[in-house]
């Protein structure tokens, strides 16, 4: 230990030599003047990439980062364009955004709103972003688009299907190009009426945070309209691995069908799980048991492996579509990692190219511009037809599809097949329905 | 001055000059830089570091003076950031209401967990304790999903009452935490040739609040409370025995760490007006933990590093990822560059839990006081290397 002796003069010279120390940088300080938070001054802008690593959602966030890896590298002129060439609106360039250079940061939200949220802060604050982008659970969105909205950056939200993100919880400086719960339910309806008929016996089993509730409310007020009986609804924790124990109460139920409100590593497991239970074999008032699984990707589908075959879904796009848009996204995505991309990864890069787009027409980075520019635009060429990102509430509205697990896959990429393409109309609904009611998005900030 | 020895006045100015020239040393790097990588004065980060500098301050006076292991501290401050963010909702964005009911709540649950756990001692206080928290944890995940917003978290919105300040600013959107209309996150940014300093009011305010809990927490270790409770450390039967009461020195203790653990919740959530059921669970509780034997349990200043030293590798190096390492190596050859991303990437990115476990396993194995003896040793190794020169003779500790 030090054995300095603190006098009063040492204390006083030491005081007066700080004071001065701290006074004199002032003079260099330069006055900011900057109009809107983070507003980029040099030859780069920086975007911040934030996106589960680590946690059940890992894999949907390994995708969506080699996807925002490929939109910096089309935005920047490399590679073969992907999208960029297909898209329905020419303004970019391929030499950055507005003359700028794309650079990017990532960071870990570990699948938690207080380390997500934490990992935003330091892009805006330390690596100076101006946009925010990824979240693959609506909790840790919703979190950071909150942050988005007080830091006065834009927020385009990634894969996140909660009603709630464009619902009660929407902000005007958050965005959403993925479809939420109504819409899947929406579309699966009819689907599950043709293929199962009006007289069932649901049991849901659900991930238990605002995503999944929103899911389980709009599935069950789907297929309760169309005469189906809701047995039960079980929440899981998120954190789960384990669902044996939820499983073997809905052997005894009585129910028929069993609607996995689960993603990512929840859904693998719980399905494998109610595989094991064999559950898909049974006879159940004398019907076949069936499970539905509403949202589901083709990551997921490796995951459960063969457990997939014949189970319902819906997805906001999927790499085996035949327009042009998707077809050079896969070949670029394919010739770069050597694989397809998943929705995820898709949604992911057609936010990045949409916030460029923004930027590029409305001649700034300023987040109030950008929202002006991204309200009401109806855009093709990203993979899903026709779209409107609609004013009111920053929720894209595009066809949505509903997919079944493919009985022979041809390749381990080749798991799921599309059974219907829904079209947007069938999908859209007002602005103050019941189920997105209670929230306001406020008026832009921009820091 | 203020009562305290010269050693440990010493100690409470060095702390008050690192926090209050911390946007200076934690940003050695220009902004430019490729290092400025590892800069972290950024507010955000430097309020963590403080704020759970207070949070492990706090949990080193239960268990670095009563060796009593808690487990589950994360739940006070799960209910200390709870009880501020429904301040902010049903108040006002004044952050000091909000901080004392923070205090308080964790306070009365403090007092209720500590008075059952309290009675075993050892693993099975330990073992209470986590289930306690975990219990918290679930309830606020779960079942109070009314007040806590279960794993979103709970929010500000725009239709908060708010009674005493503004449900929405004039331009429609949430107010910000303030001190008296000073607002939280308003920051001074200093351009200083290619260096850049952030000067955060938040910051600031829970910089001034960690210097009072230091200051608490050396009035505590040095007052005849302190020596009572390690005098339980060492051995309590014995003092059982002599005819004490030990429980409500334990139990006041307990309330108070408990209270510290309730003072850094309110403070995050006035950083961040959110509180998420993540904060209590055992993982966060396990955090403190390592914060404190990282630092050096029982010492006044250990936890303060800890608690530094995990939140820079949190948020610092889960940051670097391949871009950036093939940044770092690409004057290399191509070969030689891509065999060094591969062997350093499992250690940085998402792989930054390994290298501090990693670490933490060395600080263990080699530093059982942890990073505070370390320093000892290097200042006792240079005062050795000095004193070497004219007296080569080594003293005699006289046997106990």
């Amino acid at each position: 230990m030090s054995n300095s002796k603190f006098t009063r003069r040492g204390m006083l010279k030491t005081g007066a030599i700080a004071g001065a120390g701290v006074a004199l940088p002032t003079i260099f300080t330069a006055s900011s003047v900057a109009a809107y938070t983070n507003e980029p001054t040099g030859g780069s802008v920086t975007l911040g990439f934030n996106v589960p690593q680590t946690g059940p959602y890992a894999d949907e966030g390994a995708d969506e980062l080699r996807a925002y890896q490929l939109a910096v590298e089309h935005l920047n002129g490399e590679g073969d364009g992907g999208m960029m060439n297909t898209f329905s609106s020419k303004e970019l360039q391929g030499n950055g955004i507005l003359g700028k250079k794309v650079e990017f940061v990532t960071g870990d939200t570990q699948t938690k709103s207080d380390a997500a949220r934490a990992s935003a802060k330091s892009m805006i604050e330390k690596d100076g972003a101006v946009m925010i982008s990824g979240g693959s659970s609506s909790g840790v969105a919703i979190a950071v688009q909150g942050l988005c909205q007080e830091a006065g950056v834009i927020f385009m939200a990634g894969l996140t299907h909660s009603n709630d993100t464009t619902g009660k919880d929407k902000k005007a400086n958050g965005f959403r190009h993925f479809f939420n719960a109504y819409m899947s339910a929406a579309a699966l309806a009819p689907v599950l009426k043709n293929l199962y008929g009006t007289d069932r016996n649901a049991y849901h089993l659900t991930a238990d945070y605002t995503w999944g509730w929103t899911q389980e409310e709009s599935i069950a007020a789907a297929t309760e309209a169309m005469g189906w009986n809701t047995v039960n609804k079980v929440r899981t924790p998120l954190a789960s691995t384990d669902f044996s124990s939820y499983i073997a109460p809905v052997l005894n139920s009585g129910a028929d069908v069993l609607i996995l409100n689960h993603y990512g590593g929840n859904m693998v497991n719980s399905l494998t799980n109610a595989v094991q239970f064999g559950l898909k074999d049974k006879m159940v008032n004398g019907k076949n048991f069936e499970i539905v699984v509403p949202l589901y990707s083709r990551l997921m589908a490796k995951g459960a492996g063969a457990n997939v075959k014949g189970i319902l879904g819906s997805t906001n796009w999927h790499w085996s579509l035949q327009d042009d848009a998707t077809k050079a996204f896969v070949k670029s995505f394919g010739t770069k990692y050597g694989f397809p991309p998943s929705q995820a990864a898709h949604t992911v890069y057609c936010q990045t190219l949409l916030y460029a787009d923004a930027a590029q027409r409305a001649g700034t980075f300023n987040p109030c511009g950008i929202g002006e520019a991204l309200e009401g635009f109806e855009f093709d060429g990203l993979g899903n037809g026709k779209t409107l990102y609609r004013a009111g509430d920053h929720q894209c509205f595009k066809d949505v599809l509903v997919v079944k697990g493919k009985e022979n896959p041809t390749s381990e990429f080749d798991l799921l097949e599309v059974v219907e393409v829904t079209p947007a109309g069938q999908v859209t609904y007002p602005i103050d329905h019941p189920m997105f009611a209670g929230g306001a998005l406020g008026t832009c900030n921009a820091g | 001055m203020l009562g305290m020895n010269k050693n440990d006045t010493t100690m409470l100015l060095l702390v008050a000059v690192l926090t209050m020239l911390a946007p200076f040393i934690l940003n050695p790097f220009p902004t430019e830089s490729g290092w400025a990588q590892f800069n972290a004065g950024y507010p955000d980060l430097m309020q963590r570091f403080v704020i759970f500098g207070i949070f492990a301050i706090g949990f080193n006076i239960l268990f670095g003076l009563t060796g009593y292991l808690s487990f589950g501290h994360a739940a006070f401050l799960g209910i200390g950031s709870y009880s501020a963010v429904w301040m902010f909702k049903l108040l006002s964005m004044n952050v000091i209401p909000a901080i004392l009911l923070s205090v308080a709540m964790a306070g009365v649950f403090a007092l209720v967990i500590g008075y059952i756990s309290l009675r075993r001692s050892g693993i099975y206080f330990s073992i209470l304790t986590l289930a306690f928290a975990q219990m918290s944890f679930n309830l606020a995940y779960s079942v109070l999903t009314p007040i806590t917003n279960g794993e979103t978290g709970l929010q500000l919105t725009l239709n908060d009452p708010r009674i005493l300040g503004l449900s929405q600013t004039a331009d429609g959107s949430i107010p910000v935490t303030s001190l008296f209309g000073l607002e939280m996150r308003s920051t001074f940014e200093m351009v200083l040739g290619p260096w850049a300093f952030q000067f955060n009011v938040g910051y600031y305010l829970s910089a001034l609040v960690l210097l009072a809990a230091f200051y608490l927490s050396i009035r505590i270790f040095r007052s005849p409370f302190g020596l009572m409770l390690r005098a339980v450390k060492s051995n309590q039967q014995r003092m059982n025995y002599t005819g004490l009461n030990t429980r409500p020195y334990t139990l006041a203790a307990f309330v108070i760490s408990g209270m510290y653990a309730g003072l850094a919740g309110g403070l995050l959530a006035s950083m961040d007006p959110l509180a998420g059921a993540e904060r209590m669970q055992w993982t966060a509780s396990g955090e403190v933990v390592l914060m404190t034997i990282l630092g050096g349990a029982g010492t006044l200043i250990g936890p303060v590093l800890g608690a530094g030293f995990i939140k820079y590798f949190e948020n610092i190096f889960s940051k670097i990822n391949e871009n950036v390492l093939h940044g770092w190596f690409g004057a290399l050859p191509d070969g030689l560059e891509d065999l060094l991303v591969t062997l350093v990437y499992p250690f940085v990115g998402k792989g930054w839990h390994m290298t501090l476990g990693i670490l933490f396993v060395l600080v263990v194995v080699f530093l059982p006081g942890g990073l505070v003896e370390g320093g000892q040793r290097i200042a006792a190794w240079l005062r050795r290397k000095k004193a070497g020169k004219n007296t080569p003779t080594s003293t005699i500790e006289p046997a106990e």
